[in-house]
């Protein structure tokens, strides 16, 4: 046990204390939230510049009723100055010239002739406003031809927004609302961190293997200690690693949420936001009532979702579906001499994982479908699938049966790999053929 | 006494015997040469020793008691195949080392000290492996191999790799070792190493031990009666009488004194050899031929074969 700890404090330490492990442990949660800031800071500081549009109107269809807003103001020019400005756009007074044919009605096109090229946002913004005058048109003829008196109301008033309240049943007959959404959320989020975890962390076993063996520091090695306790320190001192690392970003995540808050909290900025959000058409202020209510909703939801269970599960399933993983990854890593060994044995371990990770991608659609079902019992796909079940609920029995079966199956793996660690460190210069790791498994000690 | 012995030693792979029935037998305080040809079963006797792997069967002591897993802490191994962490610095992985061979961090440190300076390579200590010279990084495993006081050590080719200079500062040690009371089993293939330094030997081929015994006693029995002689004047042996009762191996003429390797017939002896001589020549030198390592090394791997 002394000796365990010896060498899972050399991997750990070694890792650690890496360059690359610091940087990419403080960056990984930097670029997450610039992900999340930078849009948000761009469209608060988007287009403050003021674009003054020439609108030349053939069809007389808009004449003084497309209306300017903040930054874009519409000038509407007569023939003779849309002439001269068509001439030279770049050397005129305006950013654009907005061209509207008199045959428009047939047509529904118009141009925008620019010397640069047209924002994203400028020319959807051009295209509503257009939309919506020819729109209400279009409606008054409508009316005026039916007749059917407060028609615009009464169309109005078919936009139905349809809310679903999901109750599930709990033992007992005891009803829950739970929230399907949250749960699909939670279910991929803590899925994809095992198959990250495992992806990353399994890697890591390999190359830690392969490096002891390629550079012959082995043989040195396994003369104090026994290869199994060389392995289990290795597997257990990157699992720290691992575990460090997460720890880590959680941490940083919460400091730059409570910093982003802040961010959106300062009246100023705030104010900005708010500037944005009703500039963009008045989307935003239609919207809001109900997103308020969503998101209320979402939050009582997150009350009833049991957190103790899914974040125990998490920690079993991240540790058994990891140990189970890395160990076939030391065993590989054992048995090549090259990098380039690694393909034929990476293959059937990546296999399961990836499965997973798409058996997963179904399994948050229908929790309790057959095929997540049989995917969260089989132990090799089981940690990811069965993550992305519990937080829709998994009955205790499931559970308990997948439970179960991951344990004998992460101890068996790991008295397998042992068994080929031992023999495939000390295996020079032959490319080994799975036949020949299975005899491995033969040799006595 | 007897510090280390192997009896009836066994062991086979899937698909070959490495080991038949071997024994050995290590005095305390000796250096014992274990030789052979490649592929012989040397490295497997090694690792069994080292407990790395275990035998079929037969038994393997030290100390007149049953190896049990703790003595890894009495044994110091040097592999031949060995290396070091690349990107580990030296003096923290000496550390690591010397910690896995049960010493304590605060032991294992002062212990370094003594040798990175007997060794002069204090300045390395920060240093990471990668960035030291083969021979270099040999040193740091020799001292990892040695640093815990071992009883028995196990030297696996240590001086490849070595320039002369070092090769002579590694021999100095080792025998310093030895004289301090340390067990040595030395495996190499360069058998002038083995003339100089080990007091007994034992040959491995094809999986069996062919031969065991003292150095000196080993040689002189592999002596084919062959005699270095100077003489003076001229003398012509081949076309004299003598080349019909000996064996004339050569004869080399060079001026005022002249050598003759000769061999006498089974049935004769040096006495005779030597009367027959000085009724016909001035006689320099007389030795006999016994012959080096090599020569038996060879000889007997093929007779094997």
């Amino acid at each position: 046990m002394h000796k365990i700890i010896l060498i899972l404090k050399r991997e750990y330490s070694t890792r650690v204390q890496k360059k690359s492990f610091i940087v990419l442990t403080l960056l990984m949660p930097i670029l997450m939230s610039a992900l999340f800031i930078l849009p948000a800071y761009f469209v608060s500081m988007d287009d403050k510049e003021t674009r003054t549009i020439a609108v030349y109107d053939g069809s007389a269809l808009f004449l003084g009723r497309i209306e300017s807003s903040e930054f874009t103001k519409f000038r509407f020019v007569p023939k003779e100055e849309y002439l001269k400005v068509k001439e030279d756009v770049k050397g005129s007074k305006y950013y654009a010239l907005l061209v509207i044919n008199p045959n428009f009605v047939t047509t529904n096109t118009v141009q925008v002739v620019s010397g640069s090229n047209i924002p994203f946002d400028l020319k959807s913004q051009i295209k509503e406003k257009i939309q919506s005058v020819i729109e209400k048109d279009k409606m008054a003829e409508v009316i005026k031809q039916t007749a059917i008196p407060d028609l615009e109301k009464r169309i109005e008033a078919t936009h139905t927004r349809i809310n679903i309240e999901t109750i599930k049943m709990g033992d007992g007959g005891v009803a829950k609302k739970s929230s399907t959404e949250i749960g699909m959320v939670l279910g991929y989020i803590f899925g994809f961190m095992i198959y990250m975890f495992i992806f990353i962390y399994g890697g890591m076993v390999m190359q830690g293997v392969m490096e002891e063996k390629q550079s012959r520091i082995v043989e040195v090695i396994i003369s104090s200690v026994k290869p199994f306790q060389l392995m289990m320190g290795k597997i257990v001192g990157i699992a720290l690693v691992g575990l460090t690392q997460f720890a880590i970003w959680v941490f940083l995540g919460f400091v730059i949420i409570s910093a982003t808050k802040s961010f959106y909290h300062s009246p100023v900025q705030a104010q900005q936001v708010q500037d944005v959000m009703a500039q963009s058409q008045d989307v935003a202020q239609q919207v809001t009532p109900q997103q308020v209510d969503q998101m209320q909703e979402m939050f009582s939801m997150i009350g009833t979702i049991n957190f103790p269970l899914i974040i125990a599960c998490f920690l079993f399933f991240f540790i058994g579906g990891y140990l189970l993983y890395s160990s076939m990854f030391a065993a590989v890593g054992s048995a090549i001499d090259t990098q380039e060994d690694a393909q034929q044995f990476m293959l059937p371990i990546m296999l399961p994982i990836i499965l997973s990770i798409m058996v997963m991608m179904s399994a948050i659609k229908s929790p309790e479908g057959p095929v997540a079902f049989w995917f969260s019992i089989i132990p090799f796909t089981s940690p990811v699938v069965m993550m992305a079940r519990i937080p829709f609920g998994v009955p205790a029995w499931q559970l308990a049966l997948s439970m179960v079966l991951m344990v004998i199956t992460f101890v068996g793996m790991v008295w397998v790999a042992g068994k080929i660690y031992r023999t495939g460190i000390l295996m020079y210069g032959k490319k080994p053929s799975w036949k020949e790791i299975g005899k491995w498994l033969m040799y006595k000690s | 006494m007897e510090l280390f012995s192997a009896k009836d030693v066994s062991k086979s792979y899937a698909n070959h015997q490495a080991l038949t029935k071997v024994s050995i037998s290590v005095e305390q305080g000796s250096i014992f040469g274990l030789l052979g040809p490649n592929g012989a079963g040397k490295t497997t006797l090694i690792r069994i020793i080292n407990q790395i792997t275990a035998p079929d069967s037969g038994s393997v002591w030290l100390n007149g008691q049953p190896l049990k897993a703790d003595d890894v802490y009495k044994i110091g191994y040097l592999p031949e195949e060995r290396g070091l962490y690349k990107k580990m610095k030296v003096g923290e992985q000496a550390l690591y080392l010397g910690q896995l061979k049960g010493l304590t961090r605060r032991d294992a440190m002062k212990e370094l000290k003594v040798w990175f300076e007997k060794f002069e390579i204090t300045a390395w200590w920060d240093k990471k492996a990668m960035e030291l010279s083969k021979g270099m990084q040999q040193k740091v495993q020799f001292i990892c191999a040695v640093l815990h006081k071992p009883s028995l050590l196990i030297f696996d080719e240590p001086f490849s790799g070595f320039d002369p200079i070092n090769v002579d500062i590694i021999t100095r040690e080792i025998l310093k070792m030895r004289d301090n009371g340390s067990t040595i089993i030395f495996s190499t293939h360069n058998m002038e190493s083995v003339e100089q330094l080990c007091d007994h030997i034992a040959l491995i081929d094809k999986s069996k031990k062919i031969l065991d015994g003292p150095t000196q006693s080993i040689r002189e029995k592999y002596k084919s009666n062959i005699y270095d002689i100077s003489y003076r004047g001229a003398f012509d042996f081949q076309n004299h009488e003598l080349a019909r009762k000996y064996n004339i191996l050569s004869d080399h003429k060079n001026g005022d004194v002249n050598k003759l390797s000769i061999q006498y017939n089974e049935g004769s002896n040096s006495r005779e050899l030597i009367r027959d001589l000085v009724d016909n020549v001035e006689i320099v030198a007389f030795n006999e031929v016994i012959p080096s390592m090599n020569e038996v090394f060879i000889k007997v791997v093929k007779q094997n074969s």
